[in-house]
């Protein structure tokens, strides 16, 4: 190592020294902590007891927890798609030349701004099953498919009923999908114009250009919004605890991994069993993104490679 | 995809299409609005009206009263915000330095670190956190919600990075040759060119401040010290399912601000949230 090398080590270290530090307090160590507690007898009011896998050993026996897990995956198997097909189709609507693009890409956008207390009260109030907007417009539309189907469907009480309160807190998050288009409205905007030309020259139609075109040069953005909503979708806590009062909803059907996991750690100052909780979650996240990533290797296309 | 191209038909269908999605993402926050503006009874009866039969402007004050401290939570979280970001672009802006300007051995590596942590989602390590700032004392001051903001945030320092390294070496090469050092270069040449992403920076983390629910639920214990996120929630199961009126004109004032920023920086926001997905 030469003397420059050395002093520009030494610089660059001290340039990240802040990050390095706050790294340690509040990564490095929380993490092996998390992983440490687990094993623990914990209530952060005595000192930790080592207990070794009993907490996990309760876990695998905990039907409450098997309930979050599972709502937890259900609202992370439809929040992303959904959320990655509506974010897709409304950037490629947006991406065409019309009148007042501006204007409607600002409107797509301001619901991802609204803070999440308020999301989750506006929306509480939307699903309201008597007097929510949703129902208001939903329970025409049913009447003509009832008519029709010759069924009795009512509309849902939302949020009341087990069977809709996921799917009530699915199109609250769907509502801010915004940050997501505008990101996918960059990619497309990435893609250089000439393919599309000489792809008009061969006579291709636009599903053509979308398939063999658009949708493999933004395949790394798809990648990008699929591990964004994935980290985001498991970790769902502010919209459901806010409609529920801090509780888990009808038959349980709204707790999630993370309600749990602070339920055990602030209500029952349960310590060492939230952290087997968070360890489990933290275990969910990286499996599914590795198994993203590992997908992505057949899938996404980087110009340049 | 260029508009010429399209037929008359198309244009019809696509402008069709923009319009059914303006309606749909527009309308609950116009529907907050209304029934911010309504009589009590109004919100309780159907079939409901989205202009009332009388403006009740006074569901503002009134909200405001039934909150108790909302200049009290609105102070705080303007605080809270004040501090995080001062906090979060100084140090960020070091950080992104550090993994842009100079080369050093290892700094690919640290770099992939850095980008790791980006997954390890808050729940995951809040226990330690918490004990670790009650064993400073902390618990129920602003001080676990603004403090970290000086120790640099992954995604910040991500951002920063990607503009610093846009930004020609030879820049740096010739204030080096003028004896400028290190930190000089860092604060008096890349700084200034560095302004509309230092600008998006601070306002995602004002953002991230004022919208953070979990963060004051954890840490603050005494309700003079909430947020206005926290405060709202509060006052929400006191009231769920009753007060709407109040409820919404509570939440079109924390929604305001918000908006009101963004309209202001629309250019540079829109930008930020598009950067975020565009890799180097």
């Amino acid at each position: 190592m030469t003397k420059r090398d050395r002093h520009n080590l030494l610089t660059g270290l001290l340039f990240i020294s802040p990050w390095a530090v706050g790294f340690l307090a509040f990564c490095a160590y929380p993490l092996a902590g998390s992983l440490y507690f687990s094993l623990c007898d914990y209530s952060a009011l005595s000192p930790a007891v080592f207990i070794g896998g009993q907490n996990y050993r309760d876990l695998a026996t905990d039907g409450v927890f098997w309930t979050a897990l599972y709502n937890t995956l259900f609202f992370a198997a439809f929040a992303i798609p959904l959320g990655l097909v509506v974010a897709l189709g409304l950037a490629v609507l947006l991406n065409f030349n019309v009148r007042g693009r501006g204007l409607f890409r600002t409107i797509i956008f301001l619901p991802s701004l609204v803070p999440m207390v308020c999301l989750a009260v506006l929306w509480q109030w939307m699903l309201n099953g008597e007097l929510g907007l949703v129902n208001t417009v939903l329970n025409p539309v049913l009447g003509v498919i009832n008519g029709i189907l010759g069924t009795d469907w009512p509309a849902p009480n939302w949020l009341a009923d087990a069977r809709f309160a996921k799917w009530g807190i699915i199109f609250t998050v769907l509502w801010g999908a915004g940050n997501a288009v505008v990101i996918f409205l960059a990619g497309l905007q990435d893609v250089p114009r000439h393919l599309y030309e000489s792809a008009d020259i061969d006579g291709a139609n636009f599903l053509q250009k979308t398939i063999h075109i658009t949708l493999p040069i933004i395949s790394p953005v798809i990648y990008f919004n699929m591990i964004m909503g994935l980290i985001g979708s498991l970790q769902v806590f502010a919209v459901p605890f806010v409609m529920t009062g801090g509780g888990d909803g009808p038959e349980r059907s709204l707790l999630f991994l993370a309600t749990y996991l602070y339920q055990n750690a602030f209500d029952y100052w349960n310590m060492g069993y939230a952290c087997a909780i968070g360890v489990i979650l933290f275990l969910v996240i990286l499996l599914l993104t590795l198994a993203a990533c590992k997908l992505s290797e057949r899938h996404v296309f980087y110009a340049g490679k | 995809m260029t508009g010429h191209r399209n037929s008359r038909f198309a244009q019809a269908l696509i402008y069709g299409a923009l319009v059914l999605a303006a309606i749909a993402f527009l309308t609950p926050l116009a529907w907050m609005v209304s029934t911010s503006l309504k009589p009590l009874n109004e919100t309780m009866s159907l079939p409901q009206a989205w202009v009332p039969s009388r403006i009740c402007w006074e569901n503002y004050p009134d909200s405001i009263r039934e909150m108790h401290d909302f200049w009290r939570y609105a102070g705080n979280s303007l605080l809270l915000c004040l501090l995080s970001v001062t906090g979060t672009v100084a140090s960020s802006a070091l950080a992104a330095y550090g993994f842009s300007r100079i080369e050093w051995k290892g700094r690919d590596k640290v770099f992939f670190v850095l980008l790791a942590t980006m997954m390890i989602p808050f729940p995951v390590v809040m226990v330690p956190i918490y004990g670790l700032f009650k064993e400073l004392g902390w618990i129920g001051t602003f001080k676990p919600l603004w403090v970290p903001a000086f120790f640099a945030g992954a995604f910040n320092v991500f951002l920063l990075r990607q503009f610093f390294l846009g930004i020609p070496k030879e820049i740096s090469e010739a204030a080096r040759i003028d004896g400028c050092s290190e930190f000089g270069i860092f604060l008096r040449v890349i700084l200034p060119l560095s302004k509309p992403a230092l600008l998006i920076v601070g306002l995602f983390q004002f953002l991230y401040t004022w919208n953070d629910f979990l963060g004051p639920l954890v840490y603050l214990t005494e309700q003079k010290n909430f947020t206005l996120a926290l405060g709202l929630q509060s006052f929400q199961s006191q009231n769920g399912g009753t007060s709407w009126h109040h409820l919404m004109a509570a939440s079109t004032l924390i929604v305001l601000p918000v908006i009101l920023l963004f309209f202001f920086t629309q250019k540079s926001f829109i930008e930020g949230v598009a950067t975020t997905g565009r890799k180097n």
